[in-house]
């Protein structure tokens, strides 16, 4: 019986221990066919792929960078106003709300999750982008139009609302992240810190310094959830490959290019070009979470005993 | 044990029931597969439906994925007939795996849609005016290249919003043949393609995602298939033909512009109908073909292929009209006929025996 159980144990292992090679398997097997799918595009621009800013599939000239500029930028909007949002609401549920509150404005948060991203991208075109092209930007434009990010007509389209669209999305998963890091993180510092005489906002701060690399790791589950998104995104930068200054500007990223143009790229060295893309941004995503680890695993080495969420 | 055989008979048992079922449909039963654009779709859906009606051991199944990808796979002969928009290029037609037939099935156009808030009157747009727009030359609604056509319509000073498609499209191609074609700027700038590299514009995804934001952006201007203007109540422009009179996309103006370009319709029936002449033609209008291969591998599948083919170019052609396609001018029909009569099985013509 005894012996059994361990022969179980062991294949066991090996099952589990075959499954986990074959993540690592099927990453290698993606980056090659990748690679090999896009072989003429390598073959015709090399590197200068990546930093020339020609689209032109009648002429068959193509380059990356107005991609990852969009993809780069409209995340970066969705960054600086997702993050205070939703470190905020989470120091409201996990520090002040009463629990009457707190769980139906979590279960919101992540009823917000769960919604598709095309919703959010018709609820983009159809009410978002009229609004701020009425209201939002003309008021924008009025009090900076002197600064070249707010130059030009604004139409509704462009790279700042894709911005404010991709926020929205990512504002639930970096808040229900947030949230459980900072419940996560011992009570026991903020309640001596309490104790000892400090505010409430002392308290809270050696909390929010306690789950800061939860926190970080909060935000980049967040980037990459913008720098992937393809929807909505499409529905609301206006799909024009271009590097404006202007925020108002329309621009494209490397995901909606992809989903928008792959179904009928009939030319060979087309197809390629969008397949190197595709592995642009598996780099990209790859890189940044990597950063992320090393930044998290920095972090709590540090602390010693900081979060474990 | 005992726990563990429960869900494997459940399994066997599943797929036993799968297997039967499989192998359970009738030999006699034939299953046509087809893929290609999307523009077309609602039509040829409705004849897959009409005609296994009378001919229940006919089944059909067309996935709409586009005309690059329709091209493709009748080109890897792994559907058995294809459906394209544009006419297939040479290179394409050398690289299949043998000689393609292009059918045509109906007509379509591209209308000019526009949101001029305060504008009732319909627009009337030269070419000229048309390809300085969406070049970026004309910026403004009040250009005197778009006032001197539309005498009597107060157009607005305000800046033109010019919205293409993002996505590869049969829709832009026909387009962008049109704007070639009466550009020397846009021919040389641009191009024609099923995507390009737009001078001007935001870019919309699909038909209907150029028709919402059209309706949502005031002072903008796009391009559609008629059906996506008709079915949003959305003004389309009348386009001055290479006549030299204003032509209002219509059904009955498209299939004068296909009867003016038959005349000089090749003989493997490849041909675009952009600006053509003919009284009343509408400038932007297209067949839409099927792709199937002249000599068919299976004896069955291609009767039945070369059947339906038949019934769609006269029966078929019936319910175009309905749907907001144009259907064939007759001196079209009859070059098809030849065609569809010209397949073959190891040699052997299958609609003859």
């Amino acid at each position: 019986m005894k012996r059994r159980g361990r022969l179980a144990d062991q294949v066991f292992k090996l099952i589990t221990l075959l499954f986990a090679l074959a993540i690592a398997g099927l990453v290698v097997l993606m980056i090659v066919e990748m690679a090999r799918d896009s072989s003429l595009s390598f073959e015709k621009f090399g590197a200068s792929f990546i930093w020339r800013e020609v689209w032109d599939p009648v002429r068959e000239e193509f380059g990356a960078l107005p991609f990852i500029y969009g993809s780069a930028v409209s995340s970066i909007i969705g960054l600086i106003i997702a993050v205070p949002v939703s470190i905020g609401v989470s120091v409201f549920l996990v520090e002040h709300a009463p629990r009457s509150l707190s769980t139906p404005i979590s279960f919101l948060v992540q009823l917000l999750a769960a919604i598709p991203s095309v919703v959010y991208g018709l609820w983009g075109i159809f009410v978002l982008a009229p609004l701020l092209r009425d209201t939002v930007y003309p008021r924008i434009q009025s009090a900076f139009g002197f600064l070249p990010l707010f130059k030009g007509t604004p139409n509704g389209l462009g790279l700042m609302t894709a911005g404010i669209i991709l926020s929205i999305m990512i504002i639930p998963i970096v808040t229900a992240v947030a949230t459980d890091v900072m419940r996560a993180v011992s009570r026991t510092q903020p309640e001596a810190a309490l104790a000892l005489g400090a505010t409430k906002w002392e308290a809270t701060w050696i909390v929010i310094q306690n789950a800061r690399s939860g926190i970080t790791g909060a935000v980049i589950l967040g980037l990459g959830r913008a720098i992937g998104e393809t929807m909505a995104v499409t529905m609301v930068i206006g799909n024009r490959p271009q590097i404006s200054a202007s925020l108002f500007d329309p621009s494209f990223t490397i995901a909606s290019a992809i989903a928008n143009e792959f179904t009928e790229a009939t030319s060979e060295i087309y197809r390629h070009a969008l397949v190197e893309l595709g592995l642009i941004l598996f780099v990209i995503t790859f890189v940044i979470n990597a950063f992320a680890r090393l930044l998290v695993w920095g972090v709590t080495r540090g602390e010693g005993k900081g979060a474990h969420a | 044990m005992i726990n563990h055989s429960k869900p494997i008979a459940i399994l066997l048992l599943v797929c036993a029931f799968v297997l039967n079922a499989c192998s359970g449909s009738t030999s006699s039963e034939v299953r046509l597969q087809g893929a290609g654009a999307t523009f077309p779709n609602p039509i040829y859906q409705k004849w897959f439906s009409a005609y296994n009606q009378s001919h229940p051991n006919l089944k059909f199944d067309y996935q709409s994925i586009g005309s690059g990808g329709g091209i493709k796979q009748i080109s890897e002969r792994t559907v058995d007939f294809g459906g394209s928009d544009a006419p297939m290029k040479d290179d394409d037609l050398k690289a299949a795996k043998g000689e393609i037939l292009h059918i045509p099935t109906v007509l379509g156009a591209d209308v000019i849609t526009y949101n001029l808030p305060g504008v009732a009157t319909e627009l009337k747009l030269t070419p000229e005016a048309i390809a300085g727009i969406f070049l970026g030359n004309i910026k403004h609604w009040n250009d005197p290249q778009i006032a001197s056509a539309n005498a009597g319509v107060n157009l607005p000073a305000s800046e033109i919003v010019v919205v293409h498609r993002s996505d590869g499209s049969g829709t832009t191609f026909v387009f962008t043949d049109y704007l070639s074609k009466i550009s020397a700027e846009w021919q040389q700038k641009v191009g024609a393609g099923t995507s390009v590299n737009w001078p001007a514009g935001l870019g919309a995804k699909g038909n209907e995602g150029v028709t919402g934001q059209v309706k949502q952006t005031p002072n903008s201007i796009g391009y559609v298939e008629l059906i996506y203007a008709e079915q949003n109540k959305l003004p389309y422009a009348s386009v001055k033909n290479s006549a030299g009179e204003f032509a209002r996309p219509a059904l009955d103006s498209i299939t004068a512009a296909a009867a003016g370009a038959a005349t000089q319709m090749p003989d493997d029936l490849r041909i675009s109908i952009t600006n053509a002449s003919g009284a009343g033609a509408y400038p932007i209008a297209s067949f839409t073909y099927l792709l199937v291969y002249k000599d068919q591998q299976d004896q069955a599948k291609g009767k039945a292929l070369a059947d339906f083919l038949w019934w769609a170019i006269h029966d078929g052609e019936q319910m175009a009209k309905d749907l907001l396609y144009a259907p064939l001018p007759s001196e079209v029909v009859k070059r098809a006929e030849a065609k569809i009569n010209s397949i073959t099985n190891q040699g052997k013509p299958l609609r003859a025996s």
